[in-house]
């Protein structure tokens, strides 16, 4: 467990020793800042039906700041230890590999928890200028930002995975960028199948982020979308300390 | 410390390391020799557990490097060539962060750290920048990580290599300050420097050990004699015919005239037995020459490395026969 820790402490530590962490949280909150002016300028047009929670979390703009998010975070986290060669005083220490993979995980989750947390902000502002809440309830929030951390855990891991398979952050990158896009799309199926209706479109509408987000900035929590984002990063991560153990059979 | 059987390593059609044997006992201080290629490199990375071998067995302090890895790696300080560092960390930082993965309990993790900080003469840098510092500095920062748990064993992968020539040296005797307290494998291709630092060497080529002893050891087997050879200057007003009455010398398998200068005539010989130097002298001064330089050389271990590899290698073969 020290070994995790030390490990998970130099990631954090190095994310935000260099600029990277910072140059990602200076534009998440220039776009999540113009985001919220909107959301509140919305109410100066009349009454409107859905909370300043729920429109916050569910514009065009936050989305695409959100899935940017990935690709950045987690480009380096394998690839660069590869290019540098830091690997190889890294896994000649006596460091289990699973620790290696669990500590960068913890390490970018802890980070993304970071960066959404001056959100909440928004949400305080609004409560000490206008004494209403932006949300029906405390529930609200906290099923927004449950919601968040949930997707951001999977497609973290997922980044992990791509970040593992190669030496080049770029290429991590776009792979991360293109394997997130894919699930967070997976929603749009319904479209394609709303002539047929029924079962996949059921289904489709389960495992879509979008809709799932709707849902929950309501306070509405559906079990399903848990387990599923809870399984993915499992299954990520293994897939991720795979990757990572094949290394020593690579040339 | 190290007992190493029958390891073998291929990456893909190329053999890095062919059935190598070896062990080094406690308080050794072992030198890889060999060009590059030879295989020093992945024998290393394998002991350190960094690579998997293909066949064979390693144990380090009575570990299995394959199945106990943790176990074998804890009693391992280890140099990779190149010295890969983190550059965004800080001297100290860095070095306190690889105490705790090596498991230094916290509380002792800055006394160790300051201890290898001192050792390895960092203390005015401790608080800057990895990235900023020089190659020397670099260097020394892996030493001091490889020295700061105090393991048993220490495995250098080129510790000199980019060094200038005050580094090497200060680099060099800090190494043989370490030989009291650990065991010592270090790899190079710079034969002065194993021989100054090195108990025991051993000769790696195309991932074969072509031969292994103390450098005295090695020349005498390398088959070019022990006593090197001799060099001589002798005045030519006295007439020639020196060439002749050396190479009719008891004692002298051959000379080399190596030109002259003025009147002195040089040659270099090579002696069948013992040292010919004190009969030759009062045998020249019988004739009444005049001389000028009678000199021993001992050969070096440049030339004992050329013999055994070059005579291991097809390449050199080739050479020698066209």
């Amino acid at each position: 467990m020290r070994v995790f820790w030390a490990l998970w402490k130099r990631e954090v530590a190095s994310a935000f020793q260099t600029p990277m962490a910072w140059i990602v949280l200076f534009f998440l909150l220039l776009v999540t800042g113009f985001i919220f002016y909107g959301g509140v300028s919305v109410l100066n047009h009349g009454p409107t039906e859905v909370t300043v929670v729920e429109s916050f979390f569910n514009t065009i703009f936050f989305w695409f700041a959100f899935l940017l998010l990935f690709p950045l975070l987690t480009m380096r986290l394998f690839a660069e230890e590869y290019r540098s060669g830091t690997v190889e005083p890294l896994m000649t220490a006596p460091v289990r590999d699973s620790q290696v993979v669990l500590a960068k995980f913890f390490g970018v989750l802890f980070l993304y928890a970071v960066l959404w947390l001056p959100t909440g902000l928004y949400f305080l502002i609004f409560w000490w200028q206008t004494r209403l809440h932006a949300a029906g309830a405390v529930g609200a929030y906290l099923g927004a930002y449950f919601l968040l951390l949930l997707m951001g855990s999977f497609y973290l891991a997922l980044g992990c995975l791509c970040s593992s398979l190669t030496r080049h952050q770029i290429t991590a990158a776009m792979m991360t960028f293109c394997m997130v896009t894919l699930f967070f799309f997976t929603g749009l199926i319904s479209y394609l199948t709303g002539q047929i209706g029924g079962l996949m479109r059921g289904v489709a509408i389960t495992f879509s982020p979008i809709d799932q987000m709707t849902e929950f900035s309501r306070g509405l929590y559906d079990t399903r979308p848990i387990v599923w984002y809870l399984v993915m990063t499992g299954l990520c991560l293994f897939l991720t300390l795979q990757s990572f153990q094949s290394r020593r059979w690579r040339r | 410390m190290i007992f190493v059987k029958g390891l073998t390593k291929s990456y893909g059609s190329t053999n890095a390391v062919r059935n190598l044997s070896f062990s080094v006992e406690r308080g050794e201080i072992v030198g890889f020799l060999g060009p590059n290629g030879a295989g020093k490199s992945t024998t290393m990375r394998i002991l350190c557990g960094y690579l998997p071998a293909d066949a064979g067995e390693v144990r380090i302090a009575g570990f299995d490097v394959f199945s106990q890895s943790i176990k074998a790696r804890s009693r391992i300080g280890y140099l990779p060539e190149n010295v890969p560092l983190y550059p965004e960390m800080r001297v100290v930082e860095y070095l306190s962060y690889r105490a705790s993965l090596k498991g230094v309990p916290s509380r002792r993790v800055p006394e160790k750290v300051d201890d290898a900080l001192e050792l390895c003469g960092l203390g005015h840098v401790r608080r800057q920048l990895i990235g900023t510092l020089s190659k020397g500095y670099r260097q020394r920062v892996g030493l001091a990580d490889a020295l700061v748990n105090e393991p048993d064993i220490l495995i250098l992968d080129e510790p000199t290599i980019g060094l200038d020539p005050n580094q090497i040296r200060e680099v060099r005797s800090l190494i043989k300050g370490l030989a009291a307290r650990h065991t010592i494998l270090l790899s190079s291709h710079i034969l002065s420097e194993v021989e100054m630092t090195c108990s025991r060497l051993m000769i790696l080529n195309k991932g074969r050990i072509v031969a292994t002893g103390t450098p005295a050891e090695l020349r005498e087997r390398s088959g070019i004699s022990l006593a090197g050879s001799i060099r001589l200057e002798i005045s030519t007003q006295h007439g020639s015919g020196h060439q002749k009455m050396l190479a009719q010398f008891p004692g002298i398998a051959s000379v080399t005239p190596l030109g002259t200068t003025g009147e002195w005539a040089s040659f270099e010989l090579l002696p069948e037995v013992g040292d010919p130097r004190a009969a030759l002298f009062e045998e020249i001064v019988r004739r009444g020459w005049k001389l000028r330089e009678l000199s021993a050389r001992e050969s070096t271990l440049e030339e004992v490395f050329t013999a055994i590899v070059g005579s291991s290698s097809p390449i050199s073969r080739k050479e020698n026969a066209s």
